[in-house]
């Protein structure tokens, strides 16, 4: 283990270190603490100044109570689960297949498609914005949930691809060769063999694009508009907008918008780490 | 062993339709075809679509002019100009050099908190936090917290009788404010790569390196270090495409502000074809050109490592 363990030196060290890890962590986390703190002051405090002493009272519940009932977070927050919830789902069904085809079957075109999503994937997406913008306006998506959807499934396709395949390629061969064997339909092989093992890479894929998409802002802004169809993100602006200045109802929204990918990271951490470092380590 | 089985299967699929005997061809086929198709459709074809538009002046409504490569003369007038064009272009390169410091950041966390005490594993977790919260609540909390009348950076440097500074509103530090807050989220996430590749660090080669009298630099950079180059290698790509990629931050935090001072390409480009200051959608699609041409080098270097590793584990 490097670097050498702790409990291994001397008691002030270990000392040291465990006084030092708190602090770490409190100077790491502070810009968001000060938002938390906001978000449960009362209005008063900032226009007598008291930005960073303790609250004066506790008005959590008022300002949490506004944000939910008289504005349009609600709505845009239920948005962006219509938005992030389908994409989470076209995304892994798609590239469940595409990646059992490149990861199992041998032929030509194999590797080349397999870079074709790769690349894809890393592409700027400003290169994409103007044509993709104007496809949903011709289909007479823009401004809609499904236009967004649509857009998010097709490139997200290209990393998940990207993952699945690699995940698949690690399973063990054999166990196909056998099925073959047995006279299984490819199809059946798919759905009873490979799926089946590939239970842990599709709840770490979920909940990876479940926060890409939630967090996504860019085409947000470029294919929607207005509370009717907006995520929470590109809501978050309009909400700042309508209460400049109100710095505990901005945080207690930002808070809010923020919190469903901490609650999704926290509830399946493992399967998040596990995503994320896929191929960190040989 | 498969030379066999392949046989059998040839003979147990031999009898039935033309589709029964060609399965082990057709099937991928199938199989690739909805994903490939509406890649094609959204992501790839786009991409040529824009090569074509940067070509014309159009207004995204009405006619399309062709103007052959009148778009990117006149970016060219507007770099020699030291223009807005000159402007992205330099802050995207600051932008890559200075984001890669999140590499050896996490890494520098990931040893600090590579240890087994008690609680270890919340710590972890909460150094990740910032990488999961999204990129617009990261630039909002970021904005308060360079704020020149109460933000928490000026209230700090205040005690040491410095500032205040208006890190957003002065053009020789905005761009690096933002660049800061983009490597607060960048940082916590290379930092789980490195926690990742720590943990599969060969215990052996780390006492056989301390039998050889290597510690603290010298262990590494010459035993840990090269251990860790597949987390080394997806921090490096996650890391630079983030950086090019840069345009959540921007546009909340500065809008490209002030006086233009804090655009990248990416910004620029978005505000050129879509925003109050006009509709120019060949003139923006020629920034995304350029913006697409910085990034192809890094995708065919991505593509190359992969392509190597490939043949290697054939």
């Amino acid at each position: 283990m490097f670097p050498r363990p702790i409990e291994s030196t001397a008691r002030t060290t270990q000392a040291a270190y465990k006084t030092l890890l708190p602090i770490a962590l409190l100077m790491w986390l502070a810009p968001l603490l000060a938002v938390a703190v906001f978000s449960i002051k009362p209005d008063a405090d900032f226009t007598t100044g008291n930005y960073w002493g303790i609250p004066s009272t506790f008005e959590g519940l008022t300002n949490y109570g506004k944000v939910f009932l008289e504005s349009d977070m609600p709505r845009y927050l239920l948005n962006s689960v219509f938005i992030t919830v389908p994409t989470v789902i076209g995304a892994v069904a798609l590239s469940s297949m595409t990646g059992f085809a490149l990861g199992i079957y041998k032929f030509r075109a194999n590797l080349w498609i397999f870079f074709m999503f790769v690349a894809g994937n890393f592409v700027p997406f400003q290169i994409l914005m103007v044509p993709v913008r104007d496809l949903t306006l011709d289909m007479g998506l823009y401004n809609t949930k499904t236009g967004l959807v649509l857009f998010h499934i097709a490139f997200q396709t290209g990393f998940c691809t990207l993952f699945m395949r690699n995940f698949i390629r690690a399973l063990p061969f054999p166990l196909i060769e056998a099925a073959r064997v047995e006279g299984v339909a490819e199809w059946r092989i798919f759905w009873f063999v490979v799926l089946p093992l590939m239970k842990p890479a599709l709840a770490a894929l979920s909940v990876l694009i479940f926060t890409f998409i939630w967090n996504d802002y860019f085409w947000a802004v470029v294919l929607t508009q207005g509370p009717e169809s907006q995520p929470v993100t590109a809501g978050i602006t309009s909400f700042n907008a309508q209460y400049r200045a109100a710095y505990h109802l901005m945080s207690a929204g930002s808070i809010v918008a923020a919190l469903p990918p901490v609650l999704m990271f926290f509830l399946m951490q493992r399967h998040f780490i596990a995503g994320l470092t896929l191929g960190a380590v040989k | 062993m498969s030379e066999s089985s392949l046989q059998d299967v040839r003979a147990v699929n031999g009898g039935g339709s033309w589709f029964h005997r060609n399965q082990i061809a057709i099937t991928p086929w199938l199989f690739l075809a909805p994903g490939v198709l509406f890649f094609i459709f959204y992501v790839i074809s786009p991409i040529f679509q824009s090569f074509n538009v940067s070509l014309y002046d159009w207004d995204g409504l009405g006619e399309a002019e062709y103007i052959g490569l009148q778009n990117y003369q006149d970016l060219y007038w507007e770099f020699v100009d030291r223009d807005a064009f000159f402007v992205s272009l330099k802050n995207n390169v600051i932008w890559l050099f200075l984001y890669l410091l999140a590499i050896p950041a996490g890494l520098m966390i990931a040893l600090f908190l590579n240890q087994n005490v008690w609680g270890i594993r919340l710590y972890k977790s909460l150094f990740f936090f910032p990488f999961v919260i999204s990129q617009v609540v990261v630039g909002l909390v970021f904005t308060w917290f360079y704020d020149p009348t109460f933000g928490l950076l000026n209230t700090i440097i205040g005690w040491v009788g410095l500032g205040p500074i208006n890190v957003l509103g002065d053009e020789r530090y905005v761009t690096y404010g933002i660049i800061a807050a983009g490597l607060w989220p960048q940082t916590a996430y290379c930092m789980i790569l490195y926690l990742t590749g720590l943990n599969a660090v060969d215990p052996e080669q780390v006492e056989a390196g301390r039998l050889d009298g290597a510690k603290g630099w010298k262990m590494l950079w010459h035993v840990i270090i090269p251990q860790l180059k597949p987390a080394t290698f997806i921090a490096f790509v996650v890391t630079i495409i983030g950086a090019l990629r840069s345009f959540d931050l921007i546009s909340i935090m500065t809008q490209g502000g002030p006086f233009g001072s804090s655009r990248v390409l990416a910004f620029y480009m978005f505000e050129v074809a879509l925003s109050e200051y006009g509709f120019r959608m060949g003139y923006g699609a020629a920034i995304a050109v350029v913006l697409f041409l910085i990034m192809l080098c890094f995708i065919a270097y991505f593509l190359w490592s992969m392509w190597k590793e490939e043949k290697g584990a054939r």
